[in-house]
C-alpha cells in the first residue's frame, strides 16, 4: 500500500492498437509523487497517447492504468482528477481570461465568490493580473499558454498532463516558460507529466524522463544517468551524440572488457555485455580522442575528413574504414593535424558504454 | 487585418525606411492595376443584380405607394392605404400564422437537423461526404412531386389512414389533409437541407480539443454542449434558422399543395393580390412587409456574425 501511494500514476502493461495498428506495446510506467517525469521520444513514437490514456480521452486495448492506486479506465476524462495542458492551448474562443480559468470550477458549481478569489490567486501566479477580461484570441502565445496553464491548474489537480506546452513559442521565451514551469511545479508540490520531443527541454525540466521510441519505453531515468549510461542504442543516439560501435565482447579480462568491432579493436570498463555476444560501444564526441599513433588496446583508426567550427567548440569528422564518420568535439581547434590524415581513436576506458545488443 | 499590416508597417520603418517606403508605393499602385480586372469579374454581376434585383425592387416599392384602379390596373396617385390596410386583423392573422408555423418549421429543422449534422460531423471525411449526399439526393427530385405525393398519403383514404385503421390505431380516416400541421411537414421536407448543411460546415469546423478541454476540467457531456459546442457553433445555427425561416414565411406552394386554401399564409396572399384580386399596389406593400422582415433577419445574423468573428476561427 505504501508503495502504491508513492506511485500517483502507473501503467501496467498497457497495450493501445488504433485498428490494426500496435502504438504502444506492453507499456509500464510509474510516476512518484511530486515528480517531474517527462516522456521524451521522436513524433509518432506514442508519447502524447500514453497522456491521453492517462487524461481519459483515449482507451487502452488492454492494460491497467491507475491514477493514485485506484483503476481510471472506465471512468471519463470528466471523472478522473488529472488535468491537461493542451499543445494547441484549446483556450475556448467566446470566453474571456476569467471564464476560461473558471470554468474548471463553474461546472462544480461552486460559489462565485470563491471563484473569483481563486481566480485571481491563479493570475497571480501565472503573472498575468488585470488581464480577466481579455479574450484568448487578443493575446500572445506565451499568454494564453499561461492562461491554459492556470485554467488546468485550478481545479488542483493530482497529476497535471502537459502535451508539448511549449511547442508553439519562439526559443526565447521557450526558455523562459521553461523555467517558470519548474517553478511552479515546485512551489506548488503538483506532479507534472510532461510529453516533448525536444531532448534537451527534457534535460533541463526533468527529475525523471522516460525515453520512448516505436511504442516501447526504452529507458526511465534521471537526465545523468540516461546521458551517461544509455541502456539502448536508441537512447544513446536520440539523447545527445553520440559515435556507436557494434561489436562482439572478446574477453573480460579483469575490469577492462576487450571488443571487436568492424573497424578495429577496443576496450572499456563499463559493459553488461558477455563474452562471445554482440554489443555496441557508445562513446560521446566530448570524450573520444584521437592521436597519429596508435594507442595500446585500439585498432580504431580513420581518415580526417574536415574540421568546422559548430559554435560552442570544434567538431572534427574522422571517416571509419566501413565508411562511418566518428565525431570528435573539442573546445580548441587542433592546428596539428591536415585533411586526409590518418588518426587513432582512443578513449579513456571509463568514459565509453557497452549497450547489449537487443534480443 | 489592415491594423495588422499597419503595425508591421510601422514596425519595417523603424529599421529601413526605404522599404516601408517602397511597399506602400507598391501597394498603390497594385491597387490601381487591380481596378480593371475587378471590374471585368464584378462587373456582369453588379449589372445583372441592377437589371434583375435593384430595378424591380424600387419597382415594387414605388407601386406600393400608388393606388390600384377598378380594372385591376395601377393608377399613378401617390397613397399610404397600402400599409394601413395590412393592419386589418383578417391579414394581421395571416402574417401572425406564417410567423408562427415559419418559426415551428425553424425549430423542428433545428432540433431535427442538428443532432443528424453532428452525426455526420463527426464521421471520417469520406463517409461524411456519402451520407451529405444521402441528404441532398432527395432534393434533386421536383418540389411539387414530394409536396403532392405528400398529398396523396394524407388523403382520408390515402396509405397513412389505411395503413394505422389496418393495424387498429385508429377507427376513422384521419382528417389532416389542408390543416396546419401537414403544411409544417410539407415547409419541413422542402427545407431541412437548407438546415443541415450550414450546421454541418459549423459543427465540422469546431475543434475536437475543446470539447477534450471541458471534459477534462470536469464538464458533463450536456454542460460541454450548452457551454462549449452550441455556443462555437452558433453560427451554423443562425444561418439555418436564417436559410429556414426566410424562404418558410413567403413559401407559397406548399401551402397550397397541402392546405388547400384552407391554410392562408403570406406567401398565398401576396400572389393571390398580383394573380386573382388583380391588387397589385397592396401585393407589392405585403411584399415589401416580406423584405423587411428579411432585411431585420439580416441585420440580427450579422450582428451575431461580428461578435463571433473574433471569437471562432
Amino acid at each position: 500500500m505504501g508503495e502504491q501511494a508513492e506511485h500517483i500514476v502507473s501503467l501496467i502493461d498497457v497495450d493501445k492498437y488504433f485498428g490494426t495498428n500496435h502504438v504502444i506495446r506492453k507499456f509500464n510506467l510509474n510516476v512518484k509523487q511530486g515528480e517531474f517525469l517527462t516522456l521524451l521520444g521522436p513524433s509518432g513514437c506514442g508519447k502524447t497517447t500514453i497522456l491521453r490514456m492517462i487524461a481519459g480521452f483515449e482507451d487502452s486495448t488492454k492494460g491497467m492504468i491507475k491514477v493514485q492506486g485506484e483503476r481510471v479506465e472506465d471512468k471519463e476524462a470528466f471523472e478522473r482528477d488529472v488535468n491537461t495542458v493542451f499543445q494547441s492551448y484549446a483556450l475556448f474562443p467566446h470566453m474571456t481570461v476569467f471564464d476560461n480559468i473558471a470554468y474548471g470550477l463553474s461546472v462544480k458549481r461552486v460559489p462565485k465568490n470563491e471563484i473569483k478569489a481563486r481566480v485571481k490567486e491563479m493570475l497571480e501566479l501565472v503573472q498575468l493580473s488585470g488581464f480577466e477580461g481579455r479574450r484568448p484570441d487578443m493575446m500572445s502565445g506565451g499568454q494564453k499558454q499561461r492562461v491554459a496553464i492556470a485554467r488546468a491548474l485550478i481545479n488542483k489537480p493530482k497529476v497535471l498532463l502537459l502535451d508539448e506546452p511549449l511547442g508553439a513559442l519562439d526559443l526565447k521565451l521557450r526558455k523562459q516558460m521553461q523555467i517558470e514551469l519548474k517553478r511552479l511545479q515546485k512551489k506548488l508540490n503538483i506532479t507534472f507529466v510532461y510529453v516533448t520531443h525536444d531532448q534537451e527541454e527534457a534535460m533541463t525540466m526533468s527529475d525523471r524522463i522516460a525515453v520512448i521510441n516505436g511504442g516501447v519505453l526504452e529507458q526511465l531515468d534521471t537526465p545523468d544517468q540516461i546521458y551517461k549510461y544509455p541502456k539502448t542504442k536508441f537512447v544513446a543516439d536520440f539523447i545527445g551524440e553520440s559515435n556507436l560501435f557494434d561489436g562482439t565482447v572478446l574477453e573480460h579480462a579483469g575490469d577492462v572488457v576487450k571488443m571487436t568491432t568492424e573497424v578495429g579493436e577496443a576496450q572499456l570498463q563499463i559493459c553488461p555485455v558477455e563474452m562471445g555476444k554482440e554489443g555496441t560501444i557508445c562513446v560521446r564526441p566530448e570524450v573520444m580522442k584521437y592521436s597519429k599513433t596508435p594507442v595500446e588496446g585500439f585498432t580504431l583508426s580513420g581518415v580526417i575528413k574536415n574540421m568546422i567550427f559548430v559554435g560552442s567548440q570544434y567538431r572534427t569528422l574522422i571517416v571509419m574504414d566501413n565508411g562511418y564518420e566518428a565525431k570528435v568535439n573539442r573546445v580548441k581547434p587542433d592546428k596539428e593535424i591536415k585533411e586526409g590524415e590518418r588518426v587513432y581513436l582512443y578513449w579513456d576506458l571509463e568514459d565509453a558504454i557497452g549497450i547489449s545488443a537487443p534480443c | 487585418m489592415a491594423s495588422a499590416l499597419h503595425v508591421e508597417g510601422g514596425f519595417k520603418m523603424k529599421h529601413t525606411k526605404m522599404s516601408s517606403e517602397i511597399s506602400t508605393l507598391e501597394r498603390t499602385r497594385n491597387r490601381k492595376r487591380n481596378l480593371i480586372p475587378a471590374l471585368t469579374m464584378a462587373g456582369p454581376v453588379t449589372i445583372w443584380m441592377m437589371v434583375f434585383v435593384l430595378l424591380p425592387l424600387i419597382y415594387v416599392v414605388f407601386i406600393s405607394f400608388m393606388q390600384r384602379n377598378t380594372f385591376g390596373g395601377i393608377d399613378y396617385h401617390f397613397t399610404t392605404a397600402n400599409y394601413t390596410e395590412i393592419l386589418q386583423p383578417v391579414y394581421l392573422k395571416v402574417i401572425w400564422k406564417s410567423i408562427k408555423l415559419a418559426f415551428l418549421t425553424t425549430a423542428i429543422c433545428i432540433l431535427i437537423g442538428y443532432p443528424l449534422a453532428y452525426y455526420i460531423a463527426r464521421k471520417p471525411s469520406k463517409l461524411a461526404a456519402k451520407l451529405l449526399m444521402l441528404i441532398m439526393i432527395p432534393f434533386w427530385t421536383n418540389t411539387l412531386v414530394r409536396l403532392y405525393s405528400i398529398n396523396l398519403i394524407g388523403q382520408p383514404n390515402g396509405f397513412l389512414s389505411s395503413f394505422l385503421m389496418k393495424i387498429g390505431m385508429i377507427s376513422k380516416p384521419l382528417d389532416i389533409l389542408y390543416s396546419d400541421g401537414i403544411v409544417v411537414v410539407g415547409l419541413l421536407i422542402s427545407m431541412l437541407p437548407f438546415a443541415i448543411l450550414p450546421l454541418y460546415a459549423s459543427i465540422e469546423k469546431l475543434d475536437k480539443a475543446y470539447l477534450e478541454a471541458s471534459s477534462d476540467l470536469g464538464a458533463r457531456p450536456a454542460v460541454t454542449f450548452l457551454r462549449i459546442t452550441v455556443p462555437l457553433t452558433l453560427p451554423g445555427i443562425v444561418a439555418s434558422v436564417i436559410l429556414v425561416f426566410i424562404p418558410s414565411l413567403g413559401m407559397y406552394y406548399v401551402p397550397e399543395a397541402l392546405g388547400g386554401g384552407k391554410v392562408m399564409l403570406i406567401g398565398s396572399l401576396i400572389r393571390n393580390q398580383f394573380l386573382i384580386t388583380k391588387n397589385w399596389p397592396f401585393g407589392a406593400s405585403l411584399s415589401i412587409l416580406l423584405v423587411l422582415i428579411t432585411l431585420l433577419m439580416l441585420w440580427l445574423y450579422t450582428r451575431i456574425a461580428k461578435l463571433d468573428e473574433m471569437e471562432v476561427v
